[in-house]
């Protein structure tokens, strides 16, 4: 038998008047798995997650947290906790008893409360500010708080608004693996809401790709970003040059959609007899971007395509003619959207 | 932003000339307060503090500024209630009819006093069978100090926005847990000032309670108002309004200072 999910959704629908943000979604959440909702801002992620806490009502369809038909039941009672993309700290209580609230509403006694919150401080390095008010931190300060508050009634599942959505990059980084650590020494099955397809890829065990309310592909992140199922993902996930069927047939011989990755592909400055796939182009526009070099190609029969090369292994130059090649395992079918 | 000399002398001028006209016939009652002169000549041919210790004893403004007291407490009372219950539930709830609540909770601020004065007149003594007395005018003053409370209270939990009821309701907290402990103090302040200005409101209200108040039932305003013209009151009258005026000053002390802090 199979263990209960902590999460599991099955045709969970929910209309904004004529809007459908969710159409009918299934979705199963295994126990201690780092998982995150995938999409563009509108595409639904944000409303599943506020499904699974309870501050939406559901259309139709059911929600069930482990094991327990939740759909009907006030946020108050079920055993998630959120962190908000805006942390929503109480500005009128002290980070203490922000972190400690939690305890308070179950009646904790003060001093084990206050015992509590200040190891869940500890955890997130901030015991050096439990007296201050939330407007006296940082935006990395305000967000460790809000995950300490979070994690401190030890909920089954912990939600993720797109935490880390108002740090800088670089403080986003370090969270990113402050996040991926706490997940790891704490068990709890995180549900992670991001537009960051990076973010995604590198923290989750599993990622869920949303379109119009519906997820488009499930699976693991190198699933996703080596097997896309559709141009949607294949596009919306890394970049990707997309093949219709004519294109395909054209350069490979197979009348199918294909993705390729864009550094997946080599460049020659002459003919390459041991490639499986070659073509030939001019370079259109060649970007150097750090550690990398995108180069925007032109093959002879219009096609554009995009190249991620290492930076330093070769030179090119705009208007050069060149040699492009890739094997045929890098190509990724793609079935159309809507059979998918 | 800068202007040019010319412009900033005016505006001074001008704004001299306003604070002027304000404050200058207040001057005069607080001086007349002391004009020995009992029909308040000017200027005062001597200073006094007989019309200060008259007023003392005179059980008829004293009793009349504690109906007033009463009446405006109670008032804001029951506006105090009303009026976040009211902005709660507009604000956080989606309902049939939402916007026709909201203008007809406004409305009464708008209506002149005299219609309002004349319908609950109506209502009290006509479909209620009500005898006209305190409860009858606070209940009157209620419907306008509503207004006060219900704006300042609904303005604050749409900046608020619902994030911080939805993160306590996540936490584990019920509705009234909820309230208590996180929309309550962020409404304290809203409240406060809300409430001054109901009580001020009520405080000199004269047209409504003109149509609401029996005849045992004297709030100040209308103690003031039937004294005026009796010659030998009106100096007493004089130390009530710059009682009054003392009085009036600290709420909107208190009210700025409030604002100050946001």
């Amino acid at each position: 038998m199979q263990p209960t999910p902590p999460v599991l959704l099955r045709a969970l629908t929910k209309r904004f008047g004529e809007v459908v943000a969710v159409d009918g979604l299934d979705l199963t959440v295994h126990d201690g798995e780092f998982f995150s909702m995938l999409g563009p801002s509108g595409s639904g992620k944000t409303t599943v997650l506020r499904l699974i806490a309870g501050f939406e009502r559901a259309t139709s369809g059911t929600i069930e947290l482990d094991g327990q038909d939740v759909t009907a039941t006030a946020a108050h009672q079920r055993d998630v906790s959120t962190v908000f993309q805006d942390y929503a700290l109480f500005p009128h209580l002290s980070v203490l008893d922000n972190v400690a609230y939690g305890l308070r509403v179950r009646r904790v006694p003060k001093r084990s409360r206050h015992e509590k919150a200040r190891e869940a401080l500890a955890l997130m390095r901030l015991e050096q500010v439990a007296e201050r008010r939330p407007h006296q931190l940082s935006g990395g300060q305000r967000q460790r708080v809000a995950l300490a508050r979070a994690i401190v009634v030890q909920p089954k599942v912990l939600l993720l608004d797109e935490p880390l959505g108002a740090l800088d990059l670089k403080l986003r980084e370090q969270m990113q693996v402050e996040l991926k650590q706490l997940q790891r020494r704490l068990g709890t099955t995180f549900v992670f809401v991001t537009h960051d397809q990076e973010e995604a890829l590198s923290l989750s065990d599993r990622v869920a790709v949303f379109d119009q309310g519906r997820i488009v592909q499930i699976g693991t992140p190198a699933e996703i970003y080596e097997r896309p199922a559709s141009p949607y993902v294949a596009q919306f996930v890394g970049t990707s040059n997309l093949f219709d069927s004519a294109t395909s047939q054209r350069l490979f011989g197979i009348a199918r959609r294909h993705g390729l990755r864009p550094e997946k592909i080599q460049l020659h400055h002459e003919r390459v007899p041991d490639a499986e796939i070659v073509v030939e182009g001019v370079i259109a526009e060649s970007i150097y971007l750090g550690s990398e070099i995108r180069v925007h190609l032109q093959l002879d029969d219009g096609t554009q395509l995009i190249v991620l090369e290492r930076a330093g292994e070769h030179t090119e130059h705009r208007g050069e003619k060149v040699v492009a090649s890739w094997s045929r395992r890098d190509l990724v079918p793609l079935t159309d959207e809507k059979a998918s | 932003m800068t202007l040019s000399r010319t412009a900033r002398r005016v505006l001074a001028g001008l704004t001299g000339l306003i604070l002027t006209g304000i404050y200058l016939p207040l001057m005069v009652v607080v001086i007349n307060s002391f004009n020995t002169d009992q029909a308040m000549t000017w200027p005062p041919s001597g200073l006094t503090l007989e019309w200060w210790r008259r007023a003392a004893s005179n059980t008829g403004a004293r009793d009349a500024v504690l109906t007033s007291v009463q009446v405006a407490a109670l008032a804001t009372l029951i506006a105090l209630i009303l009026g976040t219950l009211l902005s709660l539930a507009l604000q956080r709830f989606a309902f049939f009819g939402q916007n026709a609540v909201n203008l007809l909770v406004i409305l009464p601020i708008a209506l002149p006093g005299i219609v309002t004065g004349i319908a609950l007149n109506n209502a009290f003594k006509g479909i209620l069978g009500l005898q006209l007395g305190l409860l009858t005018v606070v209940v009157a003053h209620a419907t306008f100090c509503i207004v006060t409370v219900f704006n300042n209270v609904q303005a604050r939990l749409r900046r608020l926005g619902g994030s911080l009821e939805e993160a306590s309701a996540d936490l584990g907290a019920g509705p009234w847990t909820t309230f208590r402990l996180v929309t309550f103090p962020q409404l304290r302040s809203a409240l406060l000032a809300g409430g001054l200005l109901a009580f001020a409101l009520s405080f000199d209200e004269i047209i409504v309670t003109t149509f609401t108040a029996g005849s045992g039932v004297q709030t100040l305003p209308i103690w003031i108002l039937n004294n005026l013209f009796r010659p030998s009151q009106a100096p007493i009258v004089n130390v009530v309004a710059v009682v009054l005026i003392l009085i009036s000053v600290i709420p909107i002390w208190i009210a700025q200072r409030l604002d100050g802090e946001r």
